[in-house]
């Protein structure tokens, strides 16, 4: 027979406000089993626990059972109290009368009934529980970071400096991400190039960090501390380890009419390229998409000029299996695709543009070595009009529900920058709120108003109308209550960004949880903001939310501790609660061997004593504890009950469903 | 009626939730008829939420709507200020000899070519 | 094949011109326009208001002939499709609408929205195909530069009306290639012409009418084409810009060689 302490939580007034806890704590008094029971006001400070411990040591305790919030939140936290005061931490059972009760009840008799009862279910399970012991499993000391832009660029080399090796997955053929794309930046406005580019020297360089550039992840396996994952190298049909990067093959190639996508289709690159002068790695790429000889069969151009013999035109995609211990996720962002948005005649003025491409347009390194030109005519603009919220805060379907945090700050930039260098230029902003919370963020907009006299307009544009060599933009003007209309000669539109579309599917390879807006979820929007709810994945940059540089940079180093406190540790203390068959009753029918996400069940033959004296050789299933997470799928799968979840087990459920249903 | 039993009577006719909107004007920015309102379209949705029905209803602004639908079609919210002003000038014209058209003033409007549609459609939006 | 047809009101007197040669045409693509029998008026207008029931409910029987004749319901004039394709989409999604329209008819089985409602361009698209339309041009409008007007009943709201792409369609852009002519595509074609504005006042009329006839005419256009009589009625009456507009079956019928006959 258990002794069993019962103890209820007010948590301030989240609880007791709707939950009477005394009546809770008077009336689990008198359950079986039940020896003492109290109630105190914050059950998990260090006093909640001490009342804890000295009951455990005053009355013998064996059980505890805790009405509180989630055991997501404070499980952790009242086992390692039981685990001081001497009883195994797995006895003690949470009743959630916070988020299952008095959160979402309004009627305190109601709730006070309810919580009772979530508590004399917590109290039917410690009657059935077991001490549980966890092993370990090793982990192995290496990192992958998935994506290589500033994001994933400094959580690799913090990682590194730590002394663990990484590996970087960029999809691209060139790590720098958007930054690399990026003129100056908000609000020192120091240019973009001039500080990402020593750190993709410092990746390139660094002896712990292995670049695997025009690579995709393919397969994940495993757990927390031993993943094993699977890397496509796309064949880019030049040898990585002997071009020189000297890009002569980039110039003579006879494919001239390829759109380069580092200047957003906005000029032309070969079909053989490197993206940009900085490029790391700095080698040479065939996109096989436009290359006459991969086509055809007939050119052969690069082969010919190329005197490091780095062509391979036989080059196919590879597959290389690394094992690793943490998995830091930074795929980062783009801007969405506006073609639900063509009342600002995106796509029939090549004179409206993406804020993205106006970058690119104002960049030394673009497609107008970085005058500020017109793309239909290559004039200069002399009315530039700036739209904000182009698809973000849009709740109609079109485009996306949230701030997209970012625009409010490029825009200043783009419109003071402009002025700066074009002070013949008419610069106008649209906006419908200026969301400037950042380190000198609000005094940057300000400047761009006071001392560049960019016009900033409360209101939002209607339609912008190509009309001749203008785009006549249809506006209101809230604040004067006028619809105005400007005769442009370009108009820059602020597209909301996204998640990388290679998220979704690289979540699902992680189990790794997602938002409706496929940004991934943190573990804790508040505590835990740079791990993911699955051990041992971890979340760096926009992939997680809308970001600018300084706060993408802050938490991507945030990760990279994150993932240092794991590496360093030899071994992991792995999950007791796991899966256990009992080989008497398996009838070897491999059901949960197929449903297990983990790869933990094996079938092994074993022999069997029989009640004559003879011996049979059954084939049953094996459970490996390090690898079984506990999801309890294959307990479901089983047709005849012999799989059960250690701490979850049939009988335990059945004996709480039996305590709510009595 | 009260001013919020009238609000609460175009909230239902014109199913528009008024709180959805965030104020950006995009439907004023977009609206043809702007500069013939005295009231334009993001005002009416303000105002339908402040309950200022009545000062709405006394405006020219609601028969200078062309139910055009193009703020309905670029509101960011899903708003839909059109089928607000709709609902009011309906509440306006149902009132008791408050018929905007009077159908002994049709012939003086006539000419030759004037399609039937443009008198059914007037007739629609500006009597009961 | 054969397919219900509502022509409206308009269609019978002012704009008989839009109606003949829509039918002339439809025969000659094979395709017979089977008027509904007693159609009335559709209002010219959708009323939004969920209290609004009677005025919605000649767009109902219309519908409902079509349903039992087992037809696709095509229409031509713009403000009957607007009018008829919403009050469908009403019926098929506004249980409450629904049920209230259904006790007003009192029908033997109650009509939940099953009609498939299509603008004859639509089915010139869909049905007869722009390819196949180009090879029956018998007459085609070369170098002829058109631009289309849409007004806004054809393709606002878009989710409901679902033509085009409501800020940048390219259906009736795509008729005119097929007749052999060259399209203009210019920013104004899908806003107001003012619409019945006219009654009460022209000169609000006019100023749209007039923007988008300037629009067009800066674009290059020649000749403007529109499926709607009160569009057609606005530019050319109201609007001041010397361009000739023409509902789009003239040409249509022009081009397949059986305007005259």
């Amino acid at each position: 027979m258990q002794k069993i302490g019962v103890f209820v939580c007010w948590c301030g007034s989240n609880i007791a406000a709707t939950v009477d806890v005394k009546r809770v704590a008077e009336a689990l008094s008198h359950e079986n089993g039940v020896v003492y029971s109290t109630d105190y006001q914050y059950m998990c400070s260090e006093a909640g626990q001490n009342l804890i411990k000295d009951a455990i040591k005053t009355h013998g305790l064996t059980g505890v059972v805790v009405c509180s919030c989630s055991p997501r939140m404070h499980e952790n936290t009242f086992r390692k109290a039981c685990a001081l005061a001497g009883i195994n931490p797995y006895m003690v059972e949470i009743a959630n009368i916070r988020e299952q009760c008095s959160w979402i009840h309004k009627d305190m008799v109601q709730a006070t009934a309810k919580a009772i009862i979530l508590g004399k279910a917590a109290i039917a399970k410690v009657h059935l529980n077991a001490p549980l012991t966890a092993g370990t499993s090793p982990v192995k000391k290496r990192a992958l970071v998935i994506g290589g832009g500033i994001a994933g660029i400094q959580t690799a080399l913090d990682i590194a400096e730590a002394g663990f090796e990484v590996d970087i997955v960029e999809k691209k053929p060139t790590i720098g991400g958007k930054m690399s794309q990026i003129d100056k930046t908000f609000p020192t406005l120091d240019c973009a190039a001039c500080i990402l580019t020593p750190k993709m020297v410092d990746v390139a360089q660094n002896e712990l960090i292995n670049i695997y550039s025009y690579s995709e992840v393919s397969a994940v396996k495993g757990f927390v501390g031993n993943f094993t994952v699977t890397i496509k190298k796309k064949a880019r049909y030049v040898k990585e380890d002997v071009c020189t990067g000297c890009g002569l093959c980039t110039e003579k190639c006879p494919q001239k009419k390829v759109p380069n996508e580092f200047n957003l289709g906005m000029d032309n690159r070969r079909a053989i390229y490197i993206p940009f002068a900085q490029a790391v790695p700095k080698v040479a790429t065939i996109d096989p998409e436009y290359c006459t000889k991969l086509k055809t069969g007939k050119c052969g151009v690069c082969e010919k000029v190329c005197t490091a013999k780095a062509i391979d035109y036989n080059q196919k995609d590879e597959f290389i299996e690394r094992e690793y211990g943490a998995i830091v996720v930074a795929t980062g962002f783009n801007p969405i695709d506006l073609k639900d948005y063509d009342e600002y005649a995106y796509s029939q003025s090549p004179d409206v543009v993406t804020s993205l491409e106006f970058e690119r347009i104002t960049n030394a390194a673009g497609p107008t070595a970085g005058k500020l030109l017109r793309p239909s005519d290559g004039k200069h603009p002399h009315t530039i009009v700036f739209v904000q919220c182009v698809g973000s805060r849009d709740t109609s379907g079109c485009g996306k529900p949230y701030c997209s945090k970012i625009c409010c700050m490029y825009t200043a930039k783009h419109a003071m920058l402009t002025r700066e260098k074009y002070p013949d230029t008419e610069v106008y902003v649209f906006y419908i709120d200026v969301r400037t919370p950042g380190k000198s963020f609000d005094e940057f907009y300000r400047r761009a108003v006071e001392e560049y006299g960019v016009h900033y307009i409360k209101g939002m544009v209607g339609k912008v109308a190509p009309e001749g060599d203008k785009l006549m933009v249809q506006a209101s003007d809230l604040i004067a209550n006028e619809q105005l209309n400007i005769a442009a000669d370009m108009v820059v539109l602020a597209a909301a960004i996204e998640p990388d579309k290679s998220a979704r599917p690289l979540a699902t390879m992680l189990t790794a949880s997602m938002d409706t807006n496929d940004f991934f979820t943190e573990a804790h929007p508040k505590l835990r903001p740079v791990e993911s709810p699955t051990a041992g994945v971890f979340l760096s940059g926009a992939c997680q939310g809308p970001k600018d540089i300084p706060e993408t940079v802050s938490q991507a180093s945030a990760a990279a501790s994150k993932v240092i406190g794991l590496l360093v540790k030899d071994h992991l203390t792995c999950n007791p609660c796991v899966a256990e068959s009992n080989e008497l009753m398996c009838n070897g029918c491999s059901a949960c061997e197929k449903v297990c996400p983990y790869g933990a069940i094996t079938y092994i033959d074993k022999e069997f004593r029989m009640p004559d004296r003879t011996t049979l050789v059954r084939r049953v299933a094996s459970v490996n504890p390090a690898v079984c997470q506990g999801c309890g799928a294959c307990t479901v799968a089983c047709p005849s009950g012999a799989m059960d979840l250690k701490g979850f087990s049939n009988n335990q459920i059945m004996a709480e469903v039996d305590a709510i249903c009595k | 009626m009260t001013e919020l039993q009238m609000k609460e009577q175009v909230l239902r006719m014109s199913g528009v939730d008024p709180l959805k909107c965030m104020r950006c004007g995009k439907c004023s920015g977009t609206c043809p008829s702007y500069d013939e309102m005295e009231y334009h379209p993001h005002e009416f949705v303000y105002m339908v939420e402040k309950g200022q029905i009545s000062k709405l209803m006394a405006s020219d602004s609601i028969y200078k709507c062309l139910s055009c639908m193009a703020c309905v079609e670029r509101c960011p919210r899903g708003v839909e200020p059109g089928k607000l002003v709709e609902a009011i000038r309906l509440l306006a014209v149902r009132r008791q000899g408050a018929n905007h058209l009077k159908p002994d003033d049709i012939p003086a409007m006539l000419d030759e070519d004037l399609p039937q549609q443009a008198i059914v459609t007037a007739f629609r939006k500006y009597t009961k | 094949m054969k397919v219900s047809y509502y022509p409206g009101c308009t269609l019978k007197t002012k704009a008989k011109e839009l109606d003949k040669y829509g039918r002339k045409s439809a025969e000659a693509l094979g395709i017979t326009l089977e008027e509904i029998k007693n159609w009335q008026c559709c209002g010219g207008a959708f009323t939004c208001a969920s209290d609004e029931i009677a005025t919605k409910l000649s767009s109902v029987r219309a519908l409902v002939e079509a349903k039992e004749k087992g037809q696709d319901l095509v229409t031509l004039c713009s403000a009957c499709h607007n009018v008829i394709k919403r009050t469908n989409a009403a019926m098929k999604n506004d249980a409450d609408f629904a049920m209230k329209a259904n006790n007003y008819m009192k029908l033997d089985t109650p009509y939940y929205g099953e009609t498939n409602v299509i603008h004859y361009l639509e089915m010139l698209r869909d049905t007869v195909g722009f390819d196949e339309l180009a090879k029956k041009v018998v007459n085609p409008l070369k170098g002829k530069k058109i631009a289309a007007y849409y007004g806004c009943l054809l393709l606002r709201p878009g989710k409901v009306m679902a033509m085009d792409n409501p800020e940048n369609p390219r259906i009736i852009e795509d008729f005119i290639k097929a007749i052999g002519a060259e399209p203009v595509v210019y920013p104004y074609r899908n806003e107001c012409c003012g619409g019945y504005i006219t009654l009460e006042d022209k000169t609000i009329a006019a100023k749209k009418s007039n923007k988008v006839l300037h629009s067009a005419k800066v674009a290059g256009a020649e000749m403007v084409i529109t499926a709607c009589p009160l569009c057609l009625y606005n530019l050319q009456k109201n609007g001041t810009e010397d361009l000739p507009v023409v509902y789009f079956t003239e040409l249509l019928a022009e081009a397949l060689g059986v305007k005259e006959d």
